[in-house]
């Protein structure tokens, strides 16, 4: 057996394998936080939680109306987009000519209102979602054992992070996009209707974090409080990467996921800390993020 | 001031005659010790324009301190209190230090991720009792002369500190050094071009503010006798911005009001609503957000202020 600083490779490349799964989640939630701040200067706090509806969604789809993984895993974005629209239309869009921070304090009580429901309906232990029949199992790479359903995940958010970013920064409508979050009185100007395209970035940021949480439901328990902590990661994720670069924000979630997985390999009593001593070391060195410009 | 006076006596003389009054001194404490956390707080965001989201990993950390220091190393409370204030300042000048290195929104994600870190510590640090806790802290004496066993004493003691807080922030509000804070809160560019230490001044404010929040989680852990995660967790940090924010932050009182409020609220409505509390919480967050962002003290002032502009 191949042994690295005395410990298995397999063990290692077991590690590293998780931490990219944390890496996709926490890349495809730092990109929609990235294109809901480039559109309308919100720190969304409630992103975490529009993770955790896009899981219940499927969950609770699934038990009361027999909606299966492959349905949900369009549906439940939806509606939780349709959620998140509703939010903007009614209170965010109030708040855009005000000083940024009340966006984030705003969006921090629509998380606090939306866990507290959720808690008093599913209480603390939460649901148990299965993995769809076709992805379970393992297939053997020869180095390693990779589990079907995990290397979907991965797939599958590489896939959606990078065509998002070839949309934004290669097509016609990305640059109407960047054009709005440039100079939107000026697009305005030009006949383009702007609140649209706003409340589609809204809606699309908030349907990534939604998608998310299903593909996140079979692995863990479906619970409130499983976006809590992740969206305090994902803010350290985007102060790392700067909250202007969409690439940025995916390269910087997937190596963090890596890092984070390396660590409970080496010293596993600091994987949870190990993002924010990071984006304290980029404060020191890089002050507006290793992708940032400032 | 001197038109606010007779309200400060008011306040003043009521706060002495509580334990005469029959409601209970603990949770009138409890007020006590969340009415000067939130001062701290506000002396940060009311007047240095500084929203922190991590305010309760200085509050809990000292909690911890004094707590583990008064159980397992049988200190005196003052001494005890004095090294939990010293533990909350190490950590206000290492977080400062690195969160004034961006602004604004950056700014409250960067002392929100530094506070997870510290929650993080405290979860896995062998003298905090893990997801237990420290149980039964004494309250000890003051200097083994007072002892702080009785609700009243302690209830004395804790005012006394208050008040000292109170009037100490309003001094350094008034001060020079305060004006400064308050010209780089309304405009930072012009404050660099008039030759102030922007980030001299800021640090300064950040550790001030997290000293006496600090104190207060040290107070705090010794009038309930316990300190728990929920101190150092992020929904704590979440309470003490919505205390300043509903009170009026930028205000001396609306804090205080915002404090009671708060605490009155999570005392009586959870018999009431249970889980529900939550959620009313997010609720009041919204709608200060969205209905009155001077808060209650702040828009009573521009109330009165109105009236009398045209009266």
């Amino acid at each position: 057996m191949t042994l690295v600083f005395g410990v298995p490779l397999v063990a290692i490349l077991g590690q590293l394998m998780l931490g990219l799964v944390n890496g996709s989640f926490y890349a495809m939630l730092s990109l929609g936080l990235a294109v809901i701040f480039g559109m309308m200067g919100v720190v969304n706090f409630a992103h975490g939680t529009f993770y955790t509806l896009g899981a219940f969604a499927a969950a609770v789809s699934l038990s009361w109306l027999g909606i299966g993984y492959w349905p949900a895993l369009i549906l439940s974005p939806i509606v939780v987009a349709v959620i998140g629209v509703v939010v903007e239309r009614l209170l965010l869009r109030h708040l855009y000519m005000l000083d940024p921070l009340y966006g984030l304090l705003l969006t921090f009580g629509l998380a606090l209102m939306g866990e507290g429901t959720l808690f008093q309906f599913f209480g603390s232990s939460g649901l148990s979602y299965p993995v769809p029949s076709v992805l379970q199992g393992t297939w053997n790479l020869g180095f390693m054992i990779l589990p079907i359903y995990r290397g979907w995940v991965i797939l599958v958010s590489l896939v959606v992070c990078f065509s998002i970013w070839f949309v934004i920064e290669r097509t016609r409508l990305g640059a109407t996009l960047r054009a709005a979050n440039e100079n939107a009185p000026l697009l305005q100007a030009f006949g383009v209707n702007v609140p649209l395209i706003v409340v589609t970035c809204f809606g699309g940021g908030v349907a990534l974090a939604a998608l998310a949480g299903v593909l996140s439901a079979p692995i863990i328990q479906v619970s409130p409080q499983m976006g809590q902590s992740l969206v305090i990661v994902v803010f350290a994720v985007v102060v790392i990467g700067g909250m202007g670069s969409i690439l940025g924000s995916i390269v910087s979630g997937l190596i963090l996921g890596l890092v984070e997985g390396l660590t409970k390999v080496i010293y596993p009593e600091a994987s949870n800390i190990v993002v924010f001593v990071i984006m304290a070391l980029v404060l020191i060195v890089r002050p507006a993020g290793l992708f940032g410009k400032e | 001031m001197r038109r606010t006076l007779p309200a400060y006596l008011a306040v003043g003389l009521f706060a002495l005659c509580l334990p005469m009054l029959g409601i209970y001194p603990e949770f009138m404490m409890q007020v006590l010790c969340f009415a000067m956390f939130a001062c701290a707080f506000n002396l940060l965001l009311g007047f240095s324009g500084m929203l922190s989201f991590g305010h309760a990993a200085f509050f809990g950390a000292a909690a911890y301190a004094t707590g583990w220091l008064a159980t397992a190393h049988h200190w005196g409370s003052v001494e005890a209190i004095v090294a939990g204030v010293a533990v909350a300042t190490v950590l206000g000048f290492v977080i400062g230090a690195l969160a004034i290195r961006r602004r604004g929104i950056y700014f409250a994600m960067i002392t929100l991720a530094l506070s997870q870190l510290v929650y993080f510590v405290c979860l896995e640090a062998p003298f905090t009792g893990g997801e237990n806790g420290l149980q039964a802290v004494p309250r000890g004496s003051l200097f083994g002369i007072v002892s702080l066993k009785s609700d009243v004493s302690m209830y004395y003691f804790v005012l006394a500190v208050f008040v000292a807080v109170f009037l100490f922030i309003r001094r350094i509000v008034h001060s020079p050094f305060g004006q400064v804070l308050k010209a780089i809160r309304d405009n930072e560019a012009r404050a660099t071009s008039l030759g102030y230490d922007i980030n001299r001044h800021k640090l300064v404010a950040f550790v001030l503010s997290a000293a006496l929040s600090g104190l207060a989680g040290s107070l705090k852990g010794l009038v309930l006798s316990f300190v728990t995660l929920s101190d150092v967790l992020q929904s704590t940090s979440g309470l003490v911005i919505l205390m300043a924010l509903l009170g009026g932050s930028g205000t001396f009182f609306g804090p205080v009001i915002g404090a009671a409020l708060i605490i009155t609220l999570q005392q009586y409505l959870s018999d009431l609503v249970g889980g529900w509390v939550t959620v009313i919480i997010g609720g009041i967050f919204v709608a200060c957000v969205m209905a009155f962002r001077r808060g209650i003290v702040g828009e009573i002032s521009a109330f009165v202020e109105r009236t009398a502009g045209t009266g």
